[in-house]
């Protein structure tokens, strides 16, 4: 890469150097643009939109009562909607990546999808940029507010501060956040914010029960596991996964690798780079690999298919996502984070006049998470993967949530 | 050449710029099927709320320092691609030493110059790493910088956990707060609902000097004398290792200013996951667009800023946020083109107008072939 300017060289030459230089630095540019992108600061790993999401299209709020079968320990009954629909006024603030990024953002607009199609209104959709500030965010959430929603969804811990600053300022407007529950926290200065409800997830819960179905499937007693981003967030994931598989099998070990640190938030979405890691995983000995990548599973999947290995999605049921389907025979299950019944939920609970408030856990008990079982390859080990989901459930087995 | 014809020839290339940008912005939004009158009303309806304002003047000022510390190295020749490990590390490790227990007993403007010093000095030995490289092994600043880059997100990476530097907070990672009196207060602004950064003051004076270094000092003018010809300036007795090394410091601790407005005058009084990454870059782009003049600078931070916050209201207005970014990169690219452009017109007109002078003097001499000289 030559940008030093000759000086001394025909003047046509420096044109082209500088021109150069324009070009180079646009591409720097971008490239720090992009090394957030498709992810999310905050977004948990997760995979295509597929059709299995609960209640997908129904019309009638009695349908969405029912849950997949696919999913074995799948989404919970959805709230119903019995209040008046039209009053309702949806705004929605995304991470980076937004709609389409095949993960995160995209299992928050399902839910955002299913309330419109029930007959809420959308007022719109707006995303986040990778080179954000605060201040941008919180401008986010205001335009949205002020544009007359009264339900206004942010999506990815990073909205924390924005949603503290401009919460207060709009009283009659209900805001979430998923995947924070600082404003929440009772014991904050202050006490929590009224209007503010906090949607966390149990990463760590389903992840363990697909790392029990890891150790009861693995022949070599060797497992992978490929986080995005090295962020506390995916951390969880391995964790649970990890305690999963040692409650298993003692003697099987897992190896832990990410593939960016923040804040290069690229690893939620470079399968290149996802394959490569998991291809060194498999060629080390590992038989299973758990991809918490988003949409670098996609590469962690195509190294398990070469190797004849298995590879374990994230977030959504990854055997049923249309762009996974060339791989779906290596998929052994997937961790399903139902963060569209969290969206639903709180949009229900504005329809029916009572909006939610505080901090709302997803966990196994309500469902938020829990294991797929599309493709029957967990079939035969079903009772000790639902004997596990109980001991969770009773509070018999606590699973931890922080890597150590 | 006339002084009028000399100032519309300075403006013609800004402006063609921007023309050419709004016709290729315009054609794109035809064809993706959006509004152009709609996308346009957006833009410029955004800035009818106080609050977009201020918020694109707080996020100029730190593209601003950001294009300063780059132009230094630009004068020079000096590609310093590293800002952005420069100014994250920095920022990092400035967020960790303000939000230090020890320094809640100092008084308020110590411990702001300390958070601004220990800022600077990071980013100076940061950038002075490459320095070193340079001089002493000549290795290319654009490799070293890029992949210092690379070895600062690793190092924060690091540091930013519990239990070394950070503390956790729900999902995320974030340095000790800094606690009041260590941060800077903000400047109301009437019918906003964000503050004016007050370190826009110092992006000020940091302009002024850039701008009386280069101008006004023998170490501006050996900056500027290296970077035109290397050859001459080791001729006029300039060191030129000596120049790389202190430009490359001076460039770094401008660049370890970068992340301060938002460290000690946005809200979160931290660094964490979410501090905004990439402006090192941004401003690469910003000191191109600016062609490294103080002043120019400030438009063009003012530009890239302005249209980076109205991506929430063309989002409303249903015209993808990318559109921002297509407007970025085509007007970076019609003004390096459109100065280009201009550049060479004006030698036209100069050789013509030598070409005048010397026929009128030499009337025995074929004026073509004293032209064609």
């Amino acid at each position: 890469m030559t940008v030093r300017i000759e000086r001394n060289g025909s003047r046509r030459f420096r044109a082209a150097a500088l021109a150069g230089t324009a070009a180079l630095a646009l591409v720097l540019s971008a490239c720090g643009s992009d090394n957030n992108a498709g992810s999310g600061t905050t977004s948990a790993p997760t995979s295509a939109p597929t059709s299995e999401s609960p209640a997908a299209t129904s019309e009638s709020p009695a349908a969405t009562s029912e849950s997949p079968a696919a999913t074995g320990s799948g989404a919970p009954p959805a709230v119903e909607m019995t209040g008046d629909k039209a009053a309702v006024k949806v705004g929605m603030a995304y991470d980076v990546g937004g709609r389409g990024d095949q993960s995160f953002n995209d299992s928050a607009a399902r839910g955002l999808d299913k309330a419109k199609a029930a007959g809420v209104t959308i007022v719109n959709e707006i995303e986040a940029t990778a080179t954000d500030t605060d201040a941008q965010r919180e401008d986010r959430l205001r335009q949205l507010a002020e544009g007359g929603a009264n339900v206004v969804i942010a999506v990815g811990f990073a909205y924390e501060p924005a949603l503290a600053k401009a919460a207060p300022d709009y009283p009659d407007v209900h805001f979430a956040i998923i995947d924070d529950a600082t404003l929440c926290d009772p014991a904050a200065k202050g006490g929590p914010v009224k209007n503010v409800a906090c949607l966390t997830f149990a990463e760590e819960q389903g992840s363990y029960l697909v790392g029990v179905a890891a150790a009861l499937k693995s022949k070599t007693g060797k497992i992978g596991f490929v986080g995005g981003v090295n962020t506390p967030l995916i951390q969880k994931f391995q964790a649970g996964f990890e305690a999963g598989v040692k409650a298993t099998k003692a003697d099987d070990t897992v190896t832990p690798k990410y593939i960016t640190e923040p804040p290069d938030f690229s690893g939620f979405n470079d399968p290149g780079k996802g394959e490569t890691i998991a291809k060194g995983m498999y060629d080390g000995g590992s038989d299973i690999v758990y991809a918490a990548a988003g949409g670098s599973g996609a590469g962690v999947f195509k190294a398990a298919k070469a190797a004849k290995g298995w590879g374990i999605g994230v977030d959504s049921d990854q055997y049923n996502a249309p762009t996974l389907s060339a791989v779906k025979d290596v998929i052994l299950t997937s961790m399903v984070k139902n963060v569209d019944v969290a969206v639903w939920d709180d949009i229900a609970g504005a329809v029916n006049g009572k909006p939610l408030t505080g901090q709302h856990v997803y966990d196994l008990k309500v469902g938020g998470v829990g294991y797929a079982t599309s493709g029957g390859f967990v079939d035969d080990i079903v009772p000790q993967l639902e004997a596990a989901k109980a001991k969770i459930i009773s509070g018999e087995i606590k699973v931890p949530s922080t890597v150590g | 050449m006339t002084n009028s014809r000399r100032f519309w020839l300075a403006v013609a290339a800004p402006l063609g710029a921007l023309v050419v940008a709004f016709i290729v912005t315009t054609l794109v939004l035809l064809l993706t099927g959006s509004n152009p009158f709609d996308a346009y009303a957006a833009l410029g309806g955004a800035f009818k709320t106080p609050r977009i304002v201020v918020n694109t003047v707080n996020t100029a000022t730190t593209y601003y320092l950001a294009a300063v510390a780059v132009a230094i190295g630009f004068k020079m020749n000096l590609f310093n691609i590293g800002v952005d490990g420069q100014y994250r590390l920095a920022a990092m490790l400035a967020a960790a030493f303000a939000g230090g227990a020890f320094m809640s007993g100092l008084p308020s403007v110590l411990r702001i110059i300390l958070t601004l010093a220990a800022a600077m000095a990071v980013g100076a030995a940061w950038a002075g790493i490459a320095a070193f490289l340079k001089a002493t092994r000549g290795v290319s600043e654009v490799i070293s910088t890029i992949m210092l880059n690379a070895i600062a997100t690793a190092l924060i990476a690091y540091l930013l956990a519990p239990g070394r530097l950070a503390i956790a907070q729900g999902n995320n990672v974030l340095t000790q707060p800094i606690t009041e009196g260590g941060y800077l207060p903000n400047i109301d602004i009437p019918g906003s609902s964000s503050q004016l950064y007050t370190l826009i003051f110092l992006a000020a004076l940091v302009g002024l000097g850039y701008w009386w270094v280069l101008n006004r000092t023998v170490f501006g003018f050996s900056i500027k004398a290296t970077g035109l010809s290397e050859t001459s300036a080791v001729a006029s007795g300039i060191s030129v290792k000596r120049m790389v090394v202190s430009a490359m410091l001076l460039s770094g601790a401008i660049a370890g200013l970068v992340g301060m407005p938002e460290l000690l005058n946005g809200d979160t009084h931290a660094y964490s996951l979410n501090f905004p990454a990439g402006i090192g870059f941004t401003g690469i782009a910003i000191a191109l667009l600016g062609r490294n003049h103080p002043v120019g600078m400030v438009f063009s931070a003012l530009l890239w800023s302005a249209l980076d916050s109205s991506s929430n209201s063309l989002q409303g207005a249903g015209v993808p946020k990318e559109l921002v970014t297509i407007m970025q990169g085509v007007m970076l690219f019609a003004v390096v083109i459109a100065y280009e452009v201009v550049r060479r017109y004006r030698l036209v007109l100069e050789q013509k107008a030598v070409a005048r002078t010397l026929a009128a003097a030499r009337t025995t001499g074929d004026p073509n072939e004293v032209a064609a000289r």
